[in-house]
C-alpha cells in the first residue's frame, strides 16, 4: 500500500494556497457532465452535498435515517471553534493550529491541521449567512465560551445545541440545492459496498431500508462522510444508527484504516446504571467552563455532596493542572477522573462517578446566569437521572465518544482507493491522537463547505472518465456478494428461536470486551486477551444469532446485525493497533508508557508516524503501514497543562 | 430505582398496506431508570427470544434532539411528560401494573410504513420550498458585520429549536403542520439574514404544506401543548402575518 500524503510544496501558511493554484478546475459548463455520490448527510456530508451540487456538479445523496436533517451531527452539544479572535484575547491561525497539534499529542499531519485552521473562520461567516443563531453578547455581536485544551475563547455556540443549529444550516443549504433538482436524495439507505471498476471507486451498492431492495449507483467518484465507530462499543454517546459499514466496506475494498485504535473517552457523560442501558448521554465539556469536578478525599465516603465540607473535597484537576485547571483536555481529565475512582474515591451507587458542581458558580454569578448557559443540558440530566444540577452536583463518569482513527487520506481528502474520499469524523486526518472540543464540527463543515470541492476539481480534472454503468460487471458482483451476505446472516433464522442469541446480546458481548481491555487504559496482556477472545464472539455471532423476518421487508434486526458483523471485524485492528502503538499518546494510554505523574508518555523515536491497517483477505491478518510524520513548525513536546 | 410491570397495547401493522391491530404484551421487571425505548428495547428482546417479529419504531440520538422517535402514548403525542421527546420519557413516571396504550404518530400526511414507523418526508418538502436563505458557500460577509440584539436572537432560537419530530401534526384535529412550518418561518424572519426572501418564503412554505394533505390550523393549540422542545403558537401568528404580507406586497418590491 502506497501512502503518499501529496503535501503541497511551500511554507506551511501558502499550502493550501499553492494547492489551489496549481490544483486542476472544472468548467462550470463542464460540472454538470460530473456525478458525485456523498454518503452520510451529516455535517461533513450534508456540507458537501450542498456545496458541490451549488457549483454544478450532479450529485446523488444517502443517509440512513428518514431525513438529512437526523444525522448524528444533530446531537452535537458545545460549540464549534474558529480562529477569528473576537475576543481579542490572543487568538490567531497559528494558535489554532498549535493548539489542535498538540491537543492532538503530536500525531497529526502539520500541513492539513494548518488548513483546517485557515478554513475555520470562514465557516462561521458562512453558517451566520444562512441564519444560524449562533449566541450573541448584549451589544448584538457573536459571544464565545472557552473549551478544554486552549487558554482562548474560540468557541461560538448556539445554547447548548450547536451541532442542531449547524446541521439545520446544511440541511437547509442542502434542501435548497433537492429543490434545484442538482441533488437527488436517497433517505433511508443504507450503502453496503463501494464498487470499484477499474481500479477507481465508481459507486455504491446500497439497501433500500423500507423495500430491502438491493440497488446499485454509479458516479463518477464516491465521498463517504459517513461518521465515526464509536458503537464497537456498545454504550457510546454516538447516535443508535452510527456505525462503521461504509469504513469497513471500503477498507475490505482496499481503502487503508488509519489509527483505529485512537477512541476518545469523553469526561463528562451521565454514568452507566443498569445493563438495560442502551446509550451513554453526553453533558458538554462547555459545562467544564464553570462546573469544579471534584471527589471526597475520603475513600468510600458516604454523605451527601452536599455534607461534605470544603477540606474534605478533593478538587483533583485544579490541584494537579492549576494553569487549565477544569479545562484540560479531555484525555487528561478522563483519565484522572478513572484513577479517583481506581483508588476507590469515586461517588455514586456504583463508585464509578465523580462530582462536577455548580454551586460556586451559583453564587458567583447567580442561579440565572448559570440557567440561562447550561439550562437545557441540566434539564436533559436531570430528565435521565432524576436530580437537578442546580441544587445538587452532577455526577459524571468519561464514556467513548469520538474517534479519532478513519480512513487514511491524503492532503486531496482522498482514501488509498483512487476515487474514494473521506471525510468528517469518518477519515483520520486532523485530530490526531486526541480531538479538543469544539473541533469535530470544524473539520466536518471545514472538509464539507470549504475543502472537498477544490479536492474533486482536481481529482475530475486530471483524470479521464470511461462511462461506467450499473450494468457493469462490478456492479452484479457487488450485489450478489451484499446479496449473500444477507442471506447467510438470516442463515439461523430457520428452526425457531430457541437457543439462540440476539444482535444486541452479542452486541453487547462485544463492547464489554473493548471497553474492559481496549479503553481508558490498555495494556499488552489485556490486547492479547481480546485479540483471543474476538474470534469467539465472531463465531458465536455467525452460529447463533437469530434474526426474526426477511431480507425483503423493514428489518431492524437485521439492519442492526450487519452493523455489529462488522464491528466485530473491526474490533480486530482497533485491537491489534493498540497492541502495535507500544507508547501512550492522546487518548491512547499503554500503562507499560507512562510518566511518574500518570501522564501519557509518547515515544517519538518510535511512533511518530500514522499506522495504516491494509486488509489481506478473510482470516489472513492485517498489514501495518506506515506513514511517518514530519515536524517543521511546531516541536513536539511532552505535554503539560500544569 | 425500582422495577415495575407494565401491560402494552401497541398498534401492530406489517406494512404500509396491511390492515394494523393493537397486540397486548407484557413486560416485567422494567427498570424505572430505563428510557421509554429502552423499555420497549426490553420487550423487542423478549420478542425475537420468542421468535416473534419485533415492534419497529424510529429512534436515533437518544436524546431528545434527532426528532427521529415519537409516538402517541396514552393518547398524548410522545407521552405524559411536559417539553418530552419519548427517548426521554423515563419510566419512572409510570407505575407498577400499568396499561400503556402504544400507537404510532397519525395523520393524512404521514403514511404508516409498519408499526410505529412512518413516513415525515412532507416535511423535507416543506423546507425545500423555502425554509433556506439564497447563499452558496463562499463569499458571505464577516460574521460579525451585522450585529443582531441578543433579545432578537433569542427568540430565532426559540423557533431554531424545533426538532422536526412531527408530534404537532400527530395531536392536531386537522393534522395541520402549521407549528412546524411556521417555525421555520419565524427563525429566518426575525434575523437580517432571512429578509431577502421574506416575502416568498411564507407563501411558498404555506402552499407546499396545503399540497402535502396537512389541515388547516384553527387554533386548537394541541400542537404547542405537546411540542417536545416547547414551540410556542406566537409563530403561527407570525407566519400568519408573513404570509399576509407576502399577498398584499406582492412578491417583488
Ligand atoms: C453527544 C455528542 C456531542 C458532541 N458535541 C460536539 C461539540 O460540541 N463540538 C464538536 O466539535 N463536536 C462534537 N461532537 C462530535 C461531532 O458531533 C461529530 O464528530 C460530527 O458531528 C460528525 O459529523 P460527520 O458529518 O462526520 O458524521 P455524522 O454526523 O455521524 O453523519 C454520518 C452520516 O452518515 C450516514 N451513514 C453512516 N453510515 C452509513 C451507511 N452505511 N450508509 C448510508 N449512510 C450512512 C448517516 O446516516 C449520517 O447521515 C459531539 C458528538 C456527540 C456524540
Ligand atoms: S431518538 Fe432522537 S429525539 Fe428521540
Amino acid at each position: 500500500m502506497e501512502l503518499k500524503s501529496n503535501v503541497p510544496e511551500g511554507p506551511l501558511e501558502k499550502k493550501w494556497d499553492n494547492y489551489r493554484f496549481s490544483s486542476k478546475l472544472v468548467n462550470p459548463a463542464n460540472r454538470r457532465k460530473f456525478s458525485i455520490i456523498i454518503v452520510g448527510t451529516g455535517l461533513a456530508g450534508g456540507a458537501a452535498a450542498a456545496t458541490l451540487a451549488e457549483q454544478g456538479y450532479q450529485v446523488k445523496s444517502f443517509c440512513i435515517q428518514d431525513t438529512p436533517r437526523r444525522a448524528h451531527s444533530i446531537a452535537a452539544q458545545g460549540g464549534i471553534n474558529a480562529a477569528k479572535n473576537y475576543q481579542n484575547d490572543g487568538d490567531s491561525i497559528f494558535r489554532l493550529f498549535y493548539d489542535t497539534i498538540k491537543g492532538g499529542d503530536f500525531r497529526s499531519r502539520e500541513a492539513n491541521v494548518y488548513r483546517l485552521a485557515q478554513v475555520s473562520n470562514e465557516i462561521i461567516d458562512q453558517c451566520v449567512a444562512q441564519g444560524v443563531p449562533f449566541a450573541r453578547e448584549y451589544g448584538g455581536t457573536l459571544a464565545n465560551r472557552s473549551f478544554g485544551g486552549a487558554q482562548v475563547s474560540r468557541t461560538f455556540y448556539a445554547r447548548g445545541q450547536t451541532g442542531q443549529q449547524l446541521l439545520l444550516g446544511a440541511y437547509s443549504a442542502l434542501s435548497r440545492q433537492i429543490k434545484a433538482g442538482r441533488v437527488t436524495m436517497y433517505t433511508r439507505r443504507e450503502m453496503m459496498d463501494v464498487v470499484v471498476v477499474d481500479g477507481r471507486a465508481r459507486g455504491i451498492t446500497v439497501r433500500n431500508i423500507i423495500t430491502g431492495e438491493i440497488e446499485s449507483h454509479a458516479a463518477d467518484l464516491v465521498i463517504l462522510g459517513t461518521g465515526g465507530y464509536g458503537n464497537v462499543y456498545f454504550l457510546s454517546t454516538n447516535a443508535m444508527a452510527s456505525n462503521v459499514t461504509a469504513a469497513v466496506r471500503a477498507y475490505k475494498k482496499g481503502a487503508g484504516f488509519a489509527n483505529p485504535c485512537y477512541v476518545q473517552i469523553h469526561p463528562t457523560c451521565i454514568p452507566v446504571h443498569g445493563d438495560f442501558q442502551s446509550k451513554l448521554t453526553l453533558m458538554s465539556e462547555s459545562l467544564r467552563n464553570d462546573g469544579r469536578v471534584w471527589v471526597p478525599k475520603k475513600k468510600g465516603e458516604t454523605r451527601k455532596a452536599a455534607d461534605i465540607p470544603e477540606n474534605e473535597r478533593d478538587y483533583y484537576l485544579e490541584n494537579k493542572y492549576p494553569s487549565f485547571g477544569n479545562l484540560v483536555p479531555r484525555d487528561v481529565a478522563s483519565r484522572n477522573a478513572k484513577e479517583k475512582c481506581d483508588e476507590g474515591q469515586g461517588v455514586g451507587p456504583t463508585g464509578l462517578a465523580v462530582y462536577l458542581d455548580f454551586a460556586e458558580a451559583i453564587q458567583r454569578d447567580g442561579a440565572d446566569v448559570i440557567f440561562r448557559k447550561y439550562g437545557n443540558l441540566f434539564q436533559m440530566y436531570q430528565k435521565i437521572v432524576n436530580v437537578d444540577p442546580m441544587k445538587e452536583p452532577m455526577m459524571i463518569y468519561p464514556a467513548v465518544h469520538y474517534t479519532m482513527g478513519g480512513l487514511w487520506v491524503d492532503y486531496n481528502l482522498m482514501t488509498t482507493i483512487p476515487g474514494l474520499f473521506a471525510i468528517g469524523e469518518c477519515n483520520f486526518s486532523d485530530h490526531g491522537a486526541n480531538r479538543l472540543g469544539a473541533s469535530a464540527l470544524m473539520q466536518g463543515l471545514a472538509d464539507g463547505y470549504f475543502v472537498i470541492a477544490a479536492c474533486v476539481a482536481n481529482y475530475l480534472g486530471t483524470n479521464k472518465f470511461a462511462k461506467v454503468d450499473e450494468t457493469n460487471e462490478a456492479f452484479l458482483s457487488s450485489r450478489r456478494e451484499v446479496e449473500d451476505r444477507l442471506q447467510k446472516l438470516l442463515k439461523n433464522s430457520t428452526g425457531g428461536s430457541a437457543g439462540k442469541c440476539t444482535v444486541d446480546e452479542i452486541h453487547k458481548e462485544l463492547g464489554k470486551l473493548m471497553w474492559d481491555y481496549c479503553g481508558m487504559a490498555r495494556n499488552k496482556e489485556g490486547l492479547e486477551h481480546a485479540l483471543k477472545e474476538l474470534p469467539g464472539i465472531r463465531q458465536k455471532f455467525w452460529d447463533k444469532v437469530y434474526i426474526p423476518g426477511s431480507t425483503k421487508d423493514i428489518n431492524q434486526s437485521l439492519e442492526r446485525a450487519g452493523r455489529v458483523a462488522d464491528f466485530i471485524d473491526f474490533a480486530e485492528i482497533v485491537v491489534r493497533d493498540a497492541l502495535a502503538r507500544g507508547e501512550s499518546c492522546g487518548c491512547h494510554l499503554r500503562e507499560e508508557s507512562q510518566t511518574e505523574e500518570n501522564e501519557a508518555l509518547r515515544d517519538d523515536a518510535n511512533y511518530s508516524h500514522v499506522a495504516v491497517w491494509e486488509y489481506t483477505g478473510e482470516g489472513s491478518e492485517p498489514k501495518l503501514n506506515i506513514e511517518p510524520l514530519t515536524f517543521e513548525n511546531v516541536t513536539p513536546s511532552q505535554r503539560s497543562y500544569k | 430505582m425500582s422495577e415495575i410491570n407494565l401491560t402494552l397495547k401497541i398498534w401492530r401493522q406489517p406494512n404500509a398496506e396491511a390492515e394494523g391491530k393493537v397486540e397486548t404484551y407484557s413486560v416485567e421487571n422494567i427498570s424505572t431508570d430505563s428510557s421509554f425505548l429502552e423499555m420497549l428495547d426490553v420487550l423487542n428482546e423478549k420478542l425475537t427470544h420468542e421468535g416473534v417479529d419485533p415492534v419497529a419504531f424510529d429512534h436515533d440520538c437518544r436524546e431528545g434532539i434527532c426528532g427521529m422517535c415519537g409516538a402517541v402514548v396514552n393518547g398524548v403525542a410522545h407521552g405524559p411528560e411536559k417539553e418530552t421527546t419519548l427517548c426521554q420519557l423515563h419510566m419512572r413516571h409510570f407505575k407498577n401494573g400499568d396499561t400503556i396504550v402504544i400507537e404510532p404518530f397519525r395523520s393524512r400526511a404521514f403514511p404508516i410504513y409498519k408499526d410505529l414507523m412512518i413516513d415525515r418526508s412532507a416535511f423535507d418538502r416543506i423546507i425545500q420550498a423555502g425554509g433556506y436563505t439564497n447563499v452558496n458557500t463562499g463569499g458571505t460577509p464577516d460574521a460579525n458585520s451585522v450585529r443582531i440584539s441578543s433579545q432578537q436572537l433569542e427568540l430565532a432560537m426559540d423557533a431554531a429549536a424545533c426538532i422536526g419530530c412531527g408530534a404537532c401534526v400527530a395531536s392536531c384535529p386537522n393534522g395541520s403542520a402549521m407549528l412546524f412550518t411556521s417555525a421555520k418561518v419565524s427563525q429566518l424572519a426575525l434575523l437580517p439574514q432571512g429578509q431577502v426572501e421574506r416575502k416568498e418564503r411564507a407563501q411558498a412554505m404555506v402552499q407546499c404544506m396545503d399540497g402535502e394533505g396537512f389541515g388547516h390550523c384553527t387554533n386548537t393549540k394541541e400542537c404547542e401543548a405537546v411540542c417536545p422542545k416547547g414551540i410556542s403558537i406566537s409563530n403561527i401568528a407570525r407566519l400568519n402575518r408573513e404570509f399576509l404580507k407576502g399577498i398584499f406586497t406582492g412578491r417583488d418590491d
